[in-house]
């Protein structure tokens, strides 16, 4: 393997910028590396070789006529096969858009072409992100690159595995209930779901409107910020887009400065139901952040006992309206029903819907159907809205107390693929401690917190209030740097070798 | 307030069949012991909250944003029809909607 796909993106960028790496040079490793362990890997769905080689030709042109380049031209980047992609399939890991060529770019692809950074291709996902584990994209599941027996994390899991194989850098991801900070944890990686509305929803497909939030999945935070800051900034093409200054997340990652800082624990995530290990992880992590001048104080939520609950009531009912687009009359799949002569356009709807949604989709569009109908709406959907209100209220009062608040992102280590693919409660659950966030609509990363005892990493949740997300990334900046000086290296270095084939 | 109540194999396919999907009676019968399960989860919000409390639709709390009502580029038809299933004279070709009777 080459050295230079095993650089930050920031170094990267700074190797591009003097001259000691073209553009086409590290795009081309990139997509070696990817020809030589995604067959094992299987985080792509759709490799962009020769557009991903002319965006990396341009901004070397562009470089050598002495142009302005953006500071992070020449890197390249995957892309979630749930973000539109001019002139590049787009599935969203369903059958029913397979071969779907979406015919205009979602806005932070825009930005991020207009940046010169190559799109790689699309990276693998449970079926339009409803998952934890991409065991529900239609295409296959991707493999954690610690252990390739084991889940990736979901709905991301294609980003995330992307970055920790080395086969890409960057890798953009989307987060409805943990589908950016689950990966990130259960791979050694970062990832980072800005505040609600932070970057643009414009042509993100979606899941459930009012919860879903595009973000980066990367190898350090710096890296993270640099490319949030790509990619986030109002759009007018989105009406809930914030239409203020991107937060300075940069410079708070550059600084990584926790001195004077308060680190709340909350205590509703603090140990209960977690594996010994992540525990033990975070409490260590904790002491690094005390070490580094933060101090920690413990916060109540009680409302995030029925966060999982009201999450389950109001993502699927959005989920239902959302879907309703699949309609076999637009675009993607149309099947006629067997045996009816001159179907009408409603059987071709039921009978293509069948066909083209995986089990986790139908699943949802029927909760979410459920929870809506008549008699059930305000004892479901009715009061998961309230609940919503609570769980926002406890942020609201733990941030008196808080800068930022911490916990596991997630209760286990990556578990086996398969091993909770018919027990969809049993999968849920491991959501429980990213959800309250995106209920709320606050930012929050997770960052490498160490290897539990089964040699597997474990992940760190910083949450911010909404629009500070520059302070997630200097806590996260914070503990990344004392955590790699323990390690003597970057946690990712001790993951084993990829096979690679020829 | 309206008591819980568990969801049967009919009601499954009653909704499903609202939210225009075609199930399998294998379908069903996974679904319904599935999605039972999952509702009688998601009911324990009905404990949580009281009537006092106000719903949160959204964690934004915006109202009417528009743009400027500007003439811009947008798809052309054929950029518009690259996806359909069928199509016909710069049209979406869609299975009949009205009933033959």
């Amino acid at each position: 393997m080459s050295d230079i796909i095993r650089l930050s993106a920031a170094d990267m960028a700074a190797r591009l910028a003097d001259g000691s790496v073209s553009a086409v040079e590290l795009t081309q490793a990139h997509l070696d590396r990817i020809a030589a362990v995604d067959g094992d890997v299987h985080a792509f769905l759709h490799v962009n070789t020769s557009e991903a080689l002319t965006a990396a030709k341009q901004v070397d042109e562009d470089r050598s006529a002495g142009k302005p380049v953006h500071a992070l031209a020449g890197v390249p980047v995957a892309v979630k096969d749930v973000v539109t992609t001019k002139g590049q399939p787009t599935t969203a890991g369903s059958k029913i858009l397979e071969g779907w060529v979406p015919p205009y770019d979602a806005t932070l692809v825009t930005r991020l072409r207009a940046a010169g950074m190559p799109l790689l291709g699309k990276t693998n996902m449970d079926e339009f992100a409803m998952g934890s584990s991409t065991e529900h994209s239609a295409y296959g599941p991707t493999h954690n690159p610690w252990d390739l027996e084991r889940i990736p994390g979901g709905s991301g899991g294609g980003s995330a595995a992307a970055v920790a194989a080395f086969e890409a850098p960057l890798a953009v991801g989307t987060d409805t209930g943990g589908s950016i900070r689950q990966p990130a944890s259960v791979t050694g990686t970062v990832g980072s779901k800005p505040t609600y509305g932070g970057i643009s929803r414009y042509g993100l497909i979606a899941m459930a409107s009012s919860l879903d939030q595009a973000g980066p999945c990367t190898r350090s935070v710096l890296d993270a910020a640099l490319f949030h800051e790509v990619m986030a900034g109002h759009d007018p093409m989105d009406s809930t887009s914030i239409d203020a200054p991107v937060p300075p997340v940069v410079d708070a990652a550059r600084r990584g400065d926790v001195k004077g800082m308060k680190i709340g624990i909350i205590s509703q995530l603090d140990g209960e139901g977690y594996q010994p290990g992540v525990k033990a992880r975070f409490d260590e992590a904790v002491a690094a952040l005390t070490d580094a001048g933060a101090e920690v104080v413990t916060v109540s939520c009680p409302s995030f006992e029925q966060a999982l609950a009201a999450y389950y009531l109001v993502m699927p009912s959005e989920v239902s309206s959302n879907m309703a687009r699949f309609d076999a009359m637009r675009y993607g799949l149309r099947v006629a029903p067997e045996g009816v002569d001159a179907p009408s356009a409603e059987q071709v709807m039921a009978a293509s819907r069948e066909a083209g949604f995986g089990n986790e989709v139908k699943r949802r569009i029927i909760l979410g159907t459920y929870a809506l109908s008549s008699g059930y709406y305000d004892a479901y959907y009715g009061q998961a809205q309230k609940v919503r209100t609570l769980i926002a209220r406890d942020f609201a009062r733990a941030f008196e107390s808080a800068d930022v608040l911490v916990s596991p992102t997630s209760p286990t280590t990556a578990f086996k693929l398969g091993e909770k693919l018919e027990d969809p409660m049993a999968m849920y659950l491991n959501d429980v401690a990213t959800i309250p966030a995106n209920l709320a609509g606050l930012p929050g990363m997770s960052l490498p917190a160490g290897l539990s005892d089964d040699g597997l990493p474990v992940g760190f949740q910083i949450l911010a209030p909404a629009t500070k997300d520059e302070r997630m990334y200097g806590v996260g900046a914070a503990l990344e740097r004392a955590l790699e000086e323990k390690w003597g290296a970057p946690l990712l270095a001790q993951a084993p070798a990829l096979k690679e084939n020829n | 307030m309206r008591p819980m109540s568990s969801l049967s194999r009919d009601e499954v396919a009653h909704v499903a069949g609202l939210a225009r999907i075609h199930l399998s009676d294998e379908e069903l019968d996974t679904f319904a012991g599935q999605l039972d399960s999952i509702v009688g989860f998601v009911a324990s919000v009905n404990e949580a909250a009281a009537d006092d409390i106000p719903p949160m639709s959204h964690p934004l709390p915006l109202t009417n944003v528009t743009r400027p009502d500007e003439v811009r580029p947008s798809l052309t038809a054929d950029e518009a029809l690259s996806g359909a299933p069928a199509s016909e004279q710069q049209r979406f070709l869609v299975p009949r909607i009205l009933s033959e009777d």
